[in-house]
């Protein structure tokens, strides 16, 4: 269940409270988030719309630990975030974060499998472990006869593949994917969405995701409206093939 | 290790521009190391002077002679404990740019003033038995193949006219590697039987031995006083300060070649730390990806640091290489015009330091750009 009142039950997954960012410039503030509460449980599928400049990127930024905001407290899974300090935060973000970003992000000069295994080389698994954990997550996003192409030898669709797997490969809480289908075209973008919704029905992953498409959003269970920092609009959304629906 | 493909990846990413940044690496270093050796040459001769050793010529100039009588008057001074002398020849073997050092010696003690000289008694021997003998280092002997008995013209430019014959009855070596092993000696006697009348009896100059290099400083001034007011007044040195004077005829070598190699290492510098910043500015985007999935800061400066060290790495060890490889060449080639080439392990541990040093501040200053760089900001570039 998805809220944004602060009312929901202390059991939620991801909790926002009062959270403000103010940019400086020009020698004034910009408001970006005012005072935003959101709560997320475990599973749930949430989509960020808003125009250019609502917050929508800045919020994700801020639940990825990317920046901090000027007030407010974001808690995941009973870790306070917006306190940590940069080495600490560097640490969470990689036990619980998978990032997935428009223009999949992949380090060119690494083949599928050595992108998808970045994540694992901060961790104690051994060679032989990391290759099962790497061989599974290009499997789900089925890439697996694709392991040693380079990005450059994949399409569009195929390395937003590739980076969904480096997203989940090493069992992040959650998932934060900024335009995830921003850069393909409509037939790679539901095939992105399908394997997002996958994530969620099948695996029980968290996604939180920010987009521009309404037909993309509409894939997620809940769709959140920004405008001007603030969650102005709230609205019913349907799981396409999921069969449920969540209200807020 | 797990790190390493990574690092290997990132580096060979732009393989003209590595082949490029590691070769100026291996101009520089083999500069370094050529302009190392060069030095070495001039200031070995003051490096491996004997302490005990006296150098003694006319006050005037090294090319004006001092009477033969000189010696038994030296002998007589407290603290000599023996003296022999020289003259250059300077004559030329076939050509002019054959060129090897020529000496004129006095047998009796030569081999005690140079004990590090080795020749076999019985190859001296044979040299004292021969009027026209020639005690040759072994370096200008494989430089054209003599052999013992072989006869040997060489032209004379000073000491007259025409070529003197010489029998090659022996070869010396050095019993350090810096030693110079090119020098041609021949008797004092054939010497004196030759030159016009007007010059016999004069030596080039003296080299005593003294019975203790403390005494050194007392025994030159001794020399010095002895002879003073005659026509022939001398001036005594030791060896190290007689040979680092002959060096400074050259001009201030040392100077020269710390000058040149400063600018080199700062060229390199530049141009490798223009390298990893133009390297590190192209992949901001990936450097905050790094990050976002959990690389520490410290780790992002230390792949860009592990990038540089390792171009340094491989340029420097090529550089050093070819160096290894082509002084020996070069000094051949040089065919002694210059004291005898040799590239010392110190110079090679002192070239890898110097370009594992230059790595690590070429990188510094892209690395911790790296290091700094907001994730966001970083993000918002792409």
């Amino acid at each position: 269940m998805v809220r944004v009142d602060g009312s929901a039950s202390s059991n939620s997954l991801i909790k926002v409270r009062g959270l403000d960012k103010t940019y400086e410039r020009g020698g004034g503030e910009i408001h970006v988030l005012q005072g935003l509460n959101l709560d997320v449980d475990k599973s749930d599928f949430v989509a960020f719309m808003g125009p250019s400049g609502s917050g929508k990127t800045t919020l994700l930024n801020l639940l990825g630990g990317l920046d901090v905001p000027t007030r407010g407290t974001i808690t995941v899974a009973g870790d306070e975030i917006t306190h940590m300090s940069g080495h600490k935060l560097t640490e969470w973000r990689a036990r619980h974060v998978g990032f997935v970003f428009q223009m999949y992000n992949l380090i060119p000069v690494l083949t599928a499998f050595q992108n998808v295994e970045l994540p694992l080389l901060l961790t104690k698994l051994s060679k032989k472990q990391r290759r099962q954990h790497v061989e599974t997550a290009l499997n789900v996003v089925g890439l697996g006869d694709r392991m040693n192409h380079y990005p450059r030898q994949l399409s569009g669709g195929q390395e937003q593949r590739v980076a969904i797997a480096r997203a989940i490969v090493a069992d992040p809480t959650f998932l934060l994917c900024d335009e995830p289908t921003g850069d393909l075209d409509r037939q790679s973008a539901d095939e992105i969405m399908a394997l997002i919704e996958a994530l969620v029905k099948e695996y029980g992953k968290t996604v939180l995701m920010v987009t521009h498409d309404p037909v993309v959003a509409r894939r997620a269970d809940t769709t959140l409206h920004l405008d001007k920092g603030v969650l102005v609009e709230s609205r019913e959304s349907q799981r396409v093939g999921a069969g449920g629906r969540h209200e807020i | 290790m797990k790190f390493s493909r990574l690092i290997f990846a990132n580096l060979f990413r732009k393989k003209i521009r590595l082949a490029l940044t590691i070769g100026s690496f291996a101009v520089a270093l083999f500069l370094f190391a050529f302009l190392a050796v060069v030095r070495d040459a001039f200031s070995r001769g003051a490096d491996i002077a004997s302490a005990d050793r006296l150098f003694v010529i006319n006050r005037t100039s090294i090319i004006n002679p001092i009477p033969l009588s000189y010696r038994d008057k030296m002998l007589r001074i407290p603290g000599v404990k023996m003296a022999t002398h020289n003259n250059w020849f300077g004559g030329v073997y076939q050509d002019e740019k054959n060129f090897f050092p020529q000496f004129v010696i006095d047998p009796e003690n030569q081999r005690q003033v140079y004990p590090e000289l080795i020749v076999s008694d019985q190859e001296w021997n044979n040299f004292l038995k021969d009027r026209q003998g020639a005690i040759v280092g072994v370096h200008t002997a494989q430089r054209f193949g003599w052999k013992i008995g072989d006869r040997v013209p060489i032209k004379t430019t000073i000491w007259g006219s025409g070529n003197w014959e010489f029998n090659i009855d022996g070869f010396y070596h050095g019993k350090r590697a810096q030693d110079d092993e090119t020098q041609f000696w021949f008797q004092w006697d054939y010497f004196e039987e030759h030159v016009p009348d007007a010059l016999k009896g004069q030596v080039g100059w003296y080299v005593v031995r003294v019975d203790s290099p403390d005494d050194a400083v007392r025994v030159s001034k001794s020399i010095d006083a002895e002879f003073a007011n005659s026509p022939f007044e001398t001036k005594t040195e030791t060896e190290s300060a007689f040979a680092a004077s002959w060096v400074k005829q050259f001009g201030n070598i040392r100077f020269l070649i710390l000058s040149i190699g400063t600018v080199v290492f700062f060229t390199l510098l530049l141009v490798t730390g223009n390298t990893m910043a133009i390297s590190v500015r192209e992949r901001t985007a990936e450097l905050a990806v790094f990050k976002a999935i959990g690389f520490s800061h410290r780790a992002v400066l230390l792949f860009v640091l592990a990038e540089s060290l390792l171009i340094s790495l491989l340029g420097g060890a090529m550089g050093l290489l070819l160096a290894v490889m082509a002084i020996p060449v070069m000094a051949n080639a040089l065919n002694g015009m210059l004291p005898q080439l040799v590239l010392a392990p110190s110079v090679l541990a002192l070239g890898m330091v110097t370009a594992l040093a230059v790595g690590l501040a070429s990188g510094l200053l892209p690395g911790l750009g790296a290091m700094r760089l907001q994730i966001v900001n970083a993000l918002r570039r792409v």
